[in-house]
């Protein structure tokens, strides 16, 4: 099986250098790309591939891409950034490309900025990432040393410059528009859409926003073409993905491997089945922002369309696992809470809805809750659904909340009748 | 001054003002209605623009903190694994809770979102650093090295 982005990655996260990463084939794409391909070659290369973007909502990259202008001289300048903003409760697999192969990352990047023609990129870190950040800095010094950054990068007339930007918190800087607003040092709201980022994004020039994991595919497509890239999945979409579990599992962790294995393989193979004494309840498959899958859902098979047909979504593809000793509440309480304290506050029924939402869960799980607020829940998680609200945040905050209302209803009228909580 | 320099890389001096801020507090520790003052002048900015910006973001202090910042992660992988008696413990004996900084000016403690480091729950950041794996006898470890 292979596992072409963390085959490099060394156990204990000790990053490769320069050298080390050159010896085992790095940059090769790199120079293939900017000797033997038009910029309009890798686009078409990573359309064709199939590559879905893994930062959560799976939009095909080379589309993307393809959005951007390429008229020469008017478009300029252009911008590329690395979404690297990871905050996503449960979510830990960019952390791990970011501090075990940052090279890989930066020669996606001068790949992908050449196919767009960009000539500033920018990595947006999250600000806690410090190891990250140093390992970066590293890498993109001796990539400027080696000549693959800064002007005329290995003679091809191609110039790049890249900076990493580390942030200042506020898991809203994760939505692509925020992003940019926050790079341009201003409050994290997100922008309406359209323009897309592609027409008018950082600085109100043509920009394209990608996820860490779906820049480091780039020089491995290059290298290996789109077809080797789509027999690497199990299912049609290509590729592998990286995988994690957490929670009261025996082995939690993160792993690369093909998308479309099953949720149950995952758990027992990989994450070694519950721990002792612990029993599966559900799971939310992609971070807090997707729906729960219970186990019936065990042989759902991990990707993106048909964890959607299973009534949830792939997200970021790390798994949290609810057990029989958590309750329910709790574990949704806590959730909401996280939504409600990053809400960016633009727009009012995030705003409003989601502290109303918290507050109702605190009592719930308090004992003190009343039974009409099983309806306002499920009323505030329709409104907070796509098209109610300006940006993603609340429809993420709906997910689990709802799909929590439906598979642990009874726990919740429990909490209510009973005025407790069980697990306390 | 340092601002200056990181204004140089933007197209307007407005766009450093998240760096600006850093920096200011990179020195003193945190953000006063001053160091707003004199921000907004040297970006061209109103001191209402600034203070919008640096309310704004959770790494951004307005009001003075501890020598040592404990930010815990309070998202839902650690509190399946048991962050809520860390921080029970910690509250205790710092007494002190959430957004308090101890009478010695030792220690501030703070929520922080999901660290991404979920396999090794519960984990907290002591200023810059992460710590993972956490139980009772790390932390006290941990209190007795950044003391």
């Amino acid at each position: 099986m292979e596992r072409p982005l963390t085959k490099h990655i060394k156990p204990g996260f000790t990053a490769y250098n320069l050298e080390e990463y050159k010896q085992v084939g790095g940059y090769n794409a790199l120079l293939k790309a900017l000797k033997n391909m038009s910029p309009g070659d890798i686009t078409t290369l990573i359309k064709t591939s199939n590559l879905l973007g893994r930062g959560g909502a799976g939009f095909p990259t080379g589309v993307k891409w393809s959005l951007v202008p390429m008229d020469v001289d008017r478009s300029r300048p252009k911008y590329l950034v690395c979404n690297a903003d990871e905050m996503e409760p449960g979510t830990f697999k960019d952390r791990y490309l970011l501090e075990g192969n940052p090279h890989q990352l930066i020669e996606g990047m001068i790949i992908s900025a050449y196919a767009i023609q960009a000539e500033k990129a920018y990595i947006f870190l999250r600000w806690a990432y410090k190891k990250a950040e140093a390992g970066l800095r590293k890498a993109i010094d001796e990539a400027y040393k080696a000549g693959y950054l800064g002007k005329n990068i290995m003679g091809s007339g191609f110039n790049l410059d890249l900076y990493v930007h580390s942030s200042a918190g506020r898991y809203i800087c994760g939505e692509e528009t925020a992003l940019l607003n926050s790079l341009e040092g201003k409050r994290a709201i997100p922008r309406t859409k359209p323009p897309f980022p592609a027409i008018s994004g950082l600085f109100g020039r043509p920009t394209v926003v990608n996820n860490v994991e779906t820049l480091s595919w780039i020089s491995h497509i290059v290298e290996n073409g789109a077809d080797w890239f789509k027999g690497l999945s199990l299912t049609a979409t290509g590729g592998t993905k990286l995988f994690g579990v957490s929670g009261r599992v025996k082995n939690p962790g993160t792993w690369e491997l093909p998308l479309g294995i099953t949720i149950r393989e995952l758990l027992e193979e990989h994450a070694g089945g519950m721990s002792s004494g612990y029993k599966f309840r559900g799971a939310l498959p992609g971070g807090a922002s997707t729906d729960f899958l219970i186990e019936d859902h065990l042989d759902v098979k991990m990707d993106f369309s048909t964890v959607a047909a299973a009534g949830s979504r792939l997200g970021t593809g790390t798994m949290i696992i609810l057990d029989d000793k958590t309750c329910p509440v709790s574990f949704i309480h806590n959730v909401e809470k996280f939504f409600a304290l990053e809400s960016c506050g633009w727009c009012t029924p995030c705003r409003e809805g989601l502290p109303w939402v918290e507050k109702m869960l605190l009592s719930i799980e308090d004992g003190t809750g009343k039974m009409e607020y099983l309806d306002l829940l499920s009323f505030n998680a329709k409104y907070f659904g796509p098209g109610n609200t300006f940006c993603a945040h609340a429809p993420g905050a709906a997910e689990p909340l709802q799909s929590g209302l439906k598979y642990f209803h009874d726990d919740f009228v429990k909490h209510i009748t009973d005025k407790k909580c069980h697990w306390r | 001054m340092e601002i200056r320099e990181e204004i140089k890389q933007y197209p307007y001096p407005a766009v450093a003002c998240i760096d600006a801020l850093k920096i200011v507090q990179n020195h003193r520790g945190w953000v006063s209605d001053e160091s707003i003052k004199d921000i907004a002048q040297v970006l061209g900015l109103s001191n209402e623009e600034v203070d919008s910006v640096a309310t704004f973001y959770s790494r951004i202090y307005r009001k003075p903190v501890g020598r040592n910042v404990i930010l815990i992660c309070d998202s839902v992988s650690c509190m399946i694994l048991g962050f809520e008696s860390l921080y029970g413990y910690l509250s205790k004996k710092l007494g002190i809770s959430w957004g308090e900084t101890t009478s010695d000016g030792q220690f501030t403690l703070l929520p922080i979102s999901c660290l991404g480091d979920c396999d090794n729950a519960p984990a907290m950041m002591i200023n810059a650093d992460h710590f993972n794996r956490l139980t009772v006898e790390k932390i006290d470890e941990l209190l007795d090295r950044y003391k």
